[in-house]
């Protein structure tokens, strides 16, 4: 088991190079000019030159990668080209608002999901069936910028009982867990959380009503239990399916909504990658792109490693 | 001060449960007063640490709320074009004997937010700053987003030859190239950060960036990256005429027009620049008023002159002019645009009497286009560069396609090669000869008519052409170069507005563009916000503003 965990733990370490260099190289490759969004359309070229030397753009690509992955060893991520802030510090703004929002959104889409699956499920081919399940096709269906758009103008150009933008009255250096900020959260986690509550209510639909067809319920319905004693059976079985998919999810969502957060201008990383593409900043793009792509190698090294500690055939693969 | 955020699974659960019960309930929005909120269209807070990025409007929430330049802009009246007025000097005057040589007066009992004093020194640092490599104050970015606007001004690095110099604690000189009347527009570019503050934030741009320090009428108190900015009044300021009204103002990043029109509605902001023409109705119809007015922009088509361009031929050129029915676009844009006469709009000093008139005649245009050897058989093929966005390019999509629709009636094909905003700005700077042109004949991009060299000599000197300056048709007239000439050695301003009328005349008796209209930049505003005046510039005050 140890061996297995050590031996995992040391994969991350090729599997990091692997990425600095698809990141790194991702970006370059992309048309443009890294300058051309940050100095003024008619600066002359002398002076843009001066600009990509005190960048360090007019090194060779190799060059520049080694010195970029030299200083993300030690935490540095540079400065970004547009803003002249560290990139280490507006991540350190935008994740913990991410967070928010995909926990939110998650925990929106699961509740929801698990209910309507789980009636589904239970009630196969009936009409409370055929309209959970179609609620999660359109849940799945239906663009998130597009419900985003809808729900801002209902709520809140219409009705006018939601905000349509921002993180709260101060922005997000002063948010709180209360109710002014709350009202900020609802469009865009409900936005988030449709595509979550369709994929789970599907899952759980399926699971369930797989599980209805087992011996085991047969059995535990001879033995006379009551239907919840059944139900919450049912519920321990299909459980584990259903918080890999909702793990699943909030990794997604996790790597930042772009459209719901440039929708609702939500100050995440999603947004910081929608400025980061139209400045052509790529400083701040390699680097968020970078701790993304990080955070997902150490979620599945934790699943992997949590997984061997389940099932203890996986470490003797 | 950073709040806490304490984060717990129950303080989600508590408060996912409190969201979805609060989306029923009904709260009016609240109102701090004498408070501003604006909703700008910049997808950022732009840079605060003296000279702005973001362009004009970055000038205008951030650099001249900040900042002084030595000269200002006049932003007090609605009904005239806004001109140059004094502001950290006094007055300038050039050399009678030498014409390179500009004195300029500096303005006593000037401060900075930080208290520090402005002077002679901190004219000579704040240049420094922006050309001098070996100065600390040297900022390579801060230099990339304004020298460019300031031409004349003598710098050899080699030599280190300085066009600026001090006479005594409050006198300046200035050295130009050679002599150039167009020095003061170019002067005012320039905002002077405080050196003091400069040096208390450990000689840090970046730093001095979040607590930064000018002479302007508003001093920073906040700025969270892409979030907000908040302002408040600087009560020593030297002017006081542009003492604000207002005890705060708040600018927020929305770039996007609908994201904008759906904070106006909700509550969150008092005022949006720029909303979409087709949410104008609507604002109007919930009790929103609209500002708008006549200000420095043309919306044109910039023409290759190079060899082999269809433009070439004048016939041609004043057919596609003819051919465009200008109220139509006005329409299509709400009403929110004036028809264009020429590169500047005929209530400015510059416009001149040219005879050849903008006006709607596809008959003429055909006459025109039979004259030069086209018709029904033989249509006039061009290829043009748009964007489907951009600052300052309105909407360009739809206004391009129905130019499109009009040239075709009289005989211009036009194919269009439709690309994002900042590679149509990186074609525009490699000129019509450049291969990443691909042949254009010509390239959609709105330019402001501010000053005399950003509305004539960078598109009509000859040696401006790529990579010397954006010229980007390599168009070429002695005569016209003659002209601009007389009009850079004209220090009398009526003489050189003279100068400055007799070029636009030329320009456009020769249909050197293909020109549309002038943007008047709508802004949409609650009935609380009072005391706007829409100056007929790029830059607007917010001093005179309050709400009620």
């Amino acid at each position: 088991m140890l061996n297995y965990i050590i031996r995992r733990v040391l994969y991350v370490i090729p599997i990091g190079l692997g990425v600095t260099v698809l990141v790194f190289a991702l970006v370059h490759m992309s048309p443009g000019d890294p300058l051309s969004a940050v100095v003024p359309p008619d600066a002359p070229e002398e002076m843009v030159q001066d600009l990509r030397k005190a960048y360090g753009f007019d090194k060779p690509l190799p060059v520049q990668y080694v010195t970029w992955l030299g200083r993300v060893l030690v935490g540095d991520l540079g400065v970004s080209v547009a803003r002249g802030r560290e990139v280490v510090e507006e991540l350190r703004i935008a994740v913990p608002n991410t967070f928010i929002l995909a926990a939110g959104g998650t925990l929106l889409g699961f509740t929801l999901g698990a209910i309507l699956g789980g009636i589904a499920g239970f009630f196969q081919g009936r009409w409370i069936d055929k309209l959970a399940t179609s609620i999660a096709i359109t849940g799945v269906s239906v663009p998130h910028y597009w419900l985003g758009l809808v729900l801002v103008i209902i709520f809140s150009v219409e009705m006018n009982v939601l905000p349509s933008i921002g993180m709260g009255p101060g922005g997000s250096t002063a948010w709180e867990w209360d109710a002014e900020h709350m009202r900020h959260l609802v469009l865009p986690v409900i936005t988030l959380a449709v595509i979550p509550m369709g994929l789970i209510t599907r899952t759980v639909r399926a699971t369930v009503a797989e599980i209805l067809n087992q011996e085991f319920v047969q059995a535990l319905h001879a033995k006379g239990l009551f239907q919840r004693q059944v139900l919450a059976h049912i519920v321990r079985n299909a459980a584990p399916t259903t918080l890999a998919v909702m793990g699943l999810q909030l990794g997604y969502l996790l790597g930042g909504s772009i459209l719901v957060e440039t929708v609702f201008q939500w100050p995440g990383t999603g947004s910081l990658l929608n400025s980061a593409i139209f400045e052509r900043d790529l400083p701040l793009l390699q680097g968020t792109i970078l701790v993304l792509a990080m955070f997902f190698v150490l979620l599945n090294l934790i699943v992997d490693i949590l997984q061997s500690a389940i099932d203890p055939r996986m470490s003797r693969r | 001060m950073r709040s806490k955020r304490p984060f717990s699974l129950r303080n989600l659960a508590i408060g996912a449960a409190a969201a979805i019960l609060l989306a029923g309930t009904v709260s009016a929005p609240a109102r701090a007063g004498g408070t501003l909120r604006v909703g700008m269209t910049a997808a950022d807070i732009p840079l605060s640490w003296g000279q702005p990025d973001q362009g004009f409007e970055g000038f205008r929430f951030m650099g001249l709320m900040l900042y002084d330049g030595l000269i200002n802009w006049d932003m007090s009246s609605a009904d005239k074009a806004s001109g140059l007025i004094p502001g950290l000097a006094e007055s300038w005057s050039v050399d009678e004997a030498d014409k390179t040589k500009w004195t300029f007066k500096i303005r006593k009992g000037a401060k900075f937010h930080d208290g520090s004093e402005f002077d002679a020194d901190a004219v000579l640092w704040n240049f420094d700053r922006l050309f001098d490599k070996d100065s600390p104050q040297y900022s390579a970015r801060m230099a990339s987003l304004v020298n460019f606007r300031i031409p004349s001004l003598v710098y050899d690095a080699d030599t280190n030859t300085k066009g600026w110099k001090k006479i005594d604690s409050h006198t300046v000189e200035f050295t130009t190239k050679s002599p150039d009347s167009f020095f003061p527009y170019q002067i005012c570019y320039i905002l002077m950060s405080s050196p003091a503050q400069f040096e208390a934030t450990g000689s840090d741009w970046n730093k001095f960036a979040q607590n930064p320090s000018g002479t302007g009428p508003w001093k920073l108190t906040q700025i969270v990256p892409r979030e907000r900015a908040e302002f408040v009044p600087f009560k020593e300021h030297w002017d006081e005429t542009r003492q604000p009204k207002l005890d705060k103002v708040v600018t927020i990043p929305i770039p996007d027009p609908n994201a904008r029109t759906a904070a106006l509605l909700s509550g969150q902001v008092d005022w949006i620049e720029a909303p979409a023409p087709d949410a104008i109705p609507r604002l109007e119809e919930r009790g929103m008023v609209m500002s708008s007015n006549l200000y420095p922009h043309v919306w044109s088509w910039h023409l290759s002159r190079v060899e082999g361009s269809p433009w070439n031929d004048i016939r041609v050129r004043k057919a596609a002019n003819l051919a465009i029915d200008r109220d139509g676009i006005v329409s299509l844009l709400g009403g929110y645009a004036v028809k264009a006469s020429g590169h500047v709009s005929p209530a400015d000093p510059w416009y001149g009497s040219p005879s050849f008139k903008l006006e709607y005649n596809p008959d003429a245009a055909k006459a025109l286009l039979a004259e030069a050897g086209f018709g029904p058989d033989n249509p006039v093929k061009v290829k043009m560069m748009i964007s489907a966005s951009g600052s300052g390019q309105m909407l360009p999509l739809p206004m391009n396609e129905y130019m499109q629709q009009n040239l075709a009636e009289v005989g211009i094909e036009v194919e269009f090669e439709v690309m994002e905003w900042q590679s149509l700005l990186d074609r525009w700077r490699a000129g019509a000869k450049a291969e990443q042109a691909q042949g254009a004949n010509g390239i959609n991009v709105s330019y402001t008519t501010q000053d005399p060299y950003s509305s004539f000599t960078r598109f009509l000197r000859c040696d401006l052409h790529a990579p010397a300056g954006v010229n980007w048709g390599y168009h070429c007239d002695a005569e016209m170069d003659e002209l601009l000439n007389n009009a850079s050695l004209a220090f009398d301003p009526v003489e050189r507005d003279g100068w400055l009328a007799k070029v636009h005349t030329r320009e456009v008796d020769n249909a050197l563009f293909l020109w549309v209209v002038h943007d008047v930049a709508p802004r949409a505003m609650t009935k609380q916000v009072k005391g706007f005046i829409q100056a007929r510039n790029w830059f607007q005050s917010l001093t005179p503003v309050s709400m009620e």
